[in-house]
């Protein structure tokens, strides 16, 4: 296969287009609310309006309105239609004649839309992700073709590197560097892993773009398999996303039959192969090195390092873990350039950031935002503020290893070195709002609660400390603490932050800190008070 | 093999290359407590005991797992380390159901050793007390798991060194616990050669012969140390 082969299906897949298409979204999340069903009934209702040859209905990936689902869009007009149900397909279709309709319509100008920049989500919402050729139409595996063609390993790495991309798994380690580290590390033979594991409670960006656009990933794991000189890639992915590992499944096929995987990929020296090993839901798994061990077939514990993945990983050969996110921004930055992607975002921060808003906001969903933006666009503009108006406290970002920050600080622009500064950090992207009504001892104690049942057990700190700091939470909670305990419980945070083993332990306190640094009175009203 | 010159606590210190400052330390005559580490065995720094500081590393380095180097600087026994050895060790304590008065390791258990050393007052955490089995089923051994610390010597002692690998880690967090084979009783466990060496290398009275009573267990753990030496003599 060359590029003009390469044109040649893109250009097929365009002529083949009708002039009308209905996307409509077919992800896990419209899927729950009846997504699927109502794809049939439009294509029935299409039929049945005789407006087949001018209109088709496309299964597409996640658009990240998830709150007001299942999503419609009709381009190329972009009319929005939103929480569509399967009995309004007949109108719907005939709102395209001209005919009154009265679905719920989304306006493309709204800030959820407008103030967001997609770039691994680009696709999102756009095309069939079962569908290769849709992928191929729109710019796919050109950036895979340009590096194997055009660019040695190293020029691939610099790239990488000139673009200040960091790993979107959430300690933001810089990806270029990762990189290079492996390319240059000696071994046999050298692995490509790509973690999508995602257990943060309430994330689903990784899911998303897994089931969206299965072959930007694809994409990404190859063009790093050339750059470290890997052979052989694996997509671990939990066993909760069946959709996601059903389409990677279809993509990884489908990518095969076309030569763009596995041995002579576009006609070069360059052979890779990518399997998918399914995890079986433990949150601790998606730590590097137990994740490591999963793929090897034992338990699912993490090891101490160094050494580190990039010199000593799978079955102890050289190994690139990045995560899912990290992987879709590869293709982008070939095909766009490092100046470009370098463009967007803060100083240390590059490029853009997923995140899963939820909580109290108005607008709850998948949105890619710019580095640098401030917490207050987010929740504020992006998000509408609270559904009943009334004072947002603080947001949650990182999950079980973040912290809260308070409303007082939303003038904080979103990068990792600022979330950190705060406190909290970016974490893979989960972002929750509270308002007045949320207590924030009880928040700390559901997270710790989170990580004392998915501590691995391994070292003591974490699997003893977590649970003693539930019960210490728990004791605060029922008002059957003094404020000395608050010490104690500031103490053991400490311990299990700087003796854990593995970043789950290191930073299962983080939630209690952070709440104990800025709303430590909440605590405080629930002690007893001094004798 | 060169050598490398390290200081651990304001002493030069000598040491091979590739060794852990764990052995450096010791070579030197300076004491670091550990748990999960038995000369022989391979490390998993799960105890964290041995942590230390190493200047120019933000985190405390378990000794180890932590390879010397040239220039290193190394300290094995500041007050926050010792208050964090002092809280690891409760917390192992208030874990399960450590009473030494009725049991058969004490006066020869590694974990009263460590709370010796580590000045161990009081138990400051609330005791969890969870209800754990006694396994009698083996005609020789038995496994009482209120005693267990889940430092799994005995499971790399089986499979490291005897090279059967009977015993295993099941469950997660507080509810994690070793097992023998597929989580058989130990005396159905039909890869248990019978050998032990598990309990040879158990530091507490979680792994006991059968027929021991209270402060009998005497053991030497240095004779696992001795089969993997002579091993490495022979290859
Ligand atoms: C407890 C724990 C859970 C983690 N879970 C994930 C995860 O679900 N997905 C992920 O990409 N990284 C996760 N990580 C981070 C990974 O260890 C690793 O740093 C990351 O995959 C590296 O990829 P990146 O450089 O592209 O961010 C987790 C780390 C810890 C300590
Ligand atoms: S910190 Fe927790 S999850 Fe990590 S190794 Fe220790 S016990 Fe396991
Ligand atoms: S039985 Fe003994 S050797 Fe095995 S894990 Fe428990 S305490 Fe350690
Ligand atoms: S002896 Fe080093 S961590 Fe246990």
């Amino acid at each position: 296969m060359d590029i003009s082969e390469l044109h040649a299906i893109a250009e097929r897949e365009r002529a083949r287009r009708t002039s009308i298409r209905i996307h409509c979204c077919t992800s896990s999340g419209c899927m729950a609310s009846g997504g699927v069903v109502l794809h049939e009934q439009l294509t029935k209702a299409v039929s049945a309006a005789g407006r087949q040859a001018e209109i088709e209905t496309v299964a597409v990936g996640c658009m990240g309105f998830c709150g007001l689902g299942p999503m419609v869009v009709v381009e190329p007009e972009h009319l929005i239609f939103e929480r569509v149900r399967p009995d309004q397909a007949a109108e719907l279709v005939g709102a395209l004649a001209g005919k009154p309709c009265s679905i719920e319509r989304g306006d493309p100008q709204h800030p959820f839309f407008a103030r967001q920049l997609p770039i691994v989500r680009r696709n999102g919402g756009q095309i069939n992700p079962e569908r290769i050729e849709e992928y191929i139409a729109a710019g796919g595996y050109q950036a895979l073709y340009h590096a194997v063609h055009d660019l040695e390993p190293n020029e691939v790495i610099e790239e990488l590197t000139r673009s200040g991309l960091r790993g979107r798994g959430g300690a933001g380690y810089p990806t270029g560097l990762k990189w290079a580290t492996v390319a240059k590390s000696r071994g046999e033979r050298k692995f490509v892993v790509c973690n999508g594991d995602e257990g943060d409670p309430g994330a689903f960006m990784d899911r998303s773009i897994l089931e969206s656009d299965p072959h930007l990933v694809l994409e990404g794991m190859c063009i790093a398999g050339y750059a470290v000189g890997a052979s052989q890639g694996y997509l671990y992915v939990r066993g909760e996303y069946p959709l996601a590992i059903s389409r990677l499944q279809k993509a990884i096929g489908q990518a095969r039959r076309l030569g763009i995987l596995g041995s002579q990929i576009f006609d070069t020296a360059f052979d890779f192969k990518i399997d998918i090993r399914v995890g079986a839901g433990a949150f601790v798994c998606g730590e590097e090195t137990a994740l490591i061990a999963s793929i090897e077939g034992r338990r699912g514990q993490p090891r101490p390092r160094p050494p580190y993945p990039a010199e000593q990983g799978l079955w102890g050969f050289p190994t690139l873990i990045n995560n899912v996110e990290t992987l879709a921004n590869i293709a982008p930055i070939i095909n766009g350039g490092a100046d470009w992607y370098a463009s967007i975002g803060t100083a240390q921060s590059k490029g853009t950031k997923v995140f899963a808003l939820t909580g109290k906001v108005r607008n709850t969903g998948l949105i890619e935002v710019p580095m640098g933006i401030s917490l207050r666009e987010i929740v504020e503009d992006l998000g509408g503020g609270t559904p009943d108006g009334v004072a947002v406290k603080a947001v949650q970002t990182g999950g079980p290893s973040g912290g809260c920050i308070p409303a007082s600080l939303f003038h904080t622009a979103v990068s990792y070195e600022t979330l950190a500064e705060v406190g909290s950090i970016m974490g893979s992207g989960g972002m929750v709002v509270m308002d007045a009504s949320t207590d924030m001892v009880e928040l700390a104690r559901f997270y710790v609660d989170f990580c004392m049942d998915e501590s691995c057990g391994k070292c003591i700190p974490c699997r003893v400390g977590t649970i003693q700091l539930h019960r210490l939470l728990s004791r605060i909670r029922a008002g059957e603490a003094s404020r000395a305990e608050l010490d104690d419980l500031e103490q053991l945070c400490n311990l299990v932050r700087d003796t854990s083993l593995c970043g789950l332990g290191q930073s299962a306190p983080n939630p209690v800190l952070s709440t104990l640094r800025y709303f430590r009175e909440e605590y405080e009203a629930l002690c007893q008070p001094e004798p | 093999m060169s050598a490398r010159t390290l200081t651990i606590n304001q002493t030069l210190v000598s040491a091979r290359e590739g060794e852990s400052v764990l052995e450096a330390a010791r070579d030197a005559g300076i004491t670091i407590p550990t748990l999960c580490h038995l000369d022989g065995l391979s490390e998993v720094g799960a105890c964290r005991l041995c942590l230390v500081e190493v200047a120019g590393s933000s985190r405390l380095l378990p000794a180890c797992r932590t390879t010397v180097s040239e220039g290193m600087q190394v300290q094995t026994d500041t007050p926050r380390l010792q208050e964090y050895r002092r809280a690891i060790v409760e917390l192992l304590f208030a874990e399960r159901n450590h009473v030494c008065a009725v049991c058969v390791a004490s006066g020869h258990c590694d974990l009263q050793d460590l709370a010796l050393h580590v000045g161990m007052t009081h138990v400051r955490y609330e005791y969890l007390a969870p209800s754990c089995a006694v396994d009698t089923s083996h005609p020789r051994f038995g496994i009482d798991h209120n005693r267990c610390v889940l430092c799994t010597r005995c499971v790399r002692a089986c499979d490291e060194v005897e090279g059967v690998h009977t015993w295993d880690i099941a469950g997660r967090g507080v509810a994690a616990r070793v097992i023998t084979d597929l989580n058989v009783p130990w005396g159905e466990a039909t890869s248990c050669t019978s050998c032990g060496k598990c309990l040879l290398a158990c530091p507490t009275g979680a792994i006991f012969p059968r027929g021991s009573t209270v402060a009998e267990v005497q053991r030497d753990h240095s004779s696992i140390t001795r089969i993997m030496t002579a091993r490495g003599e022979r290859w």
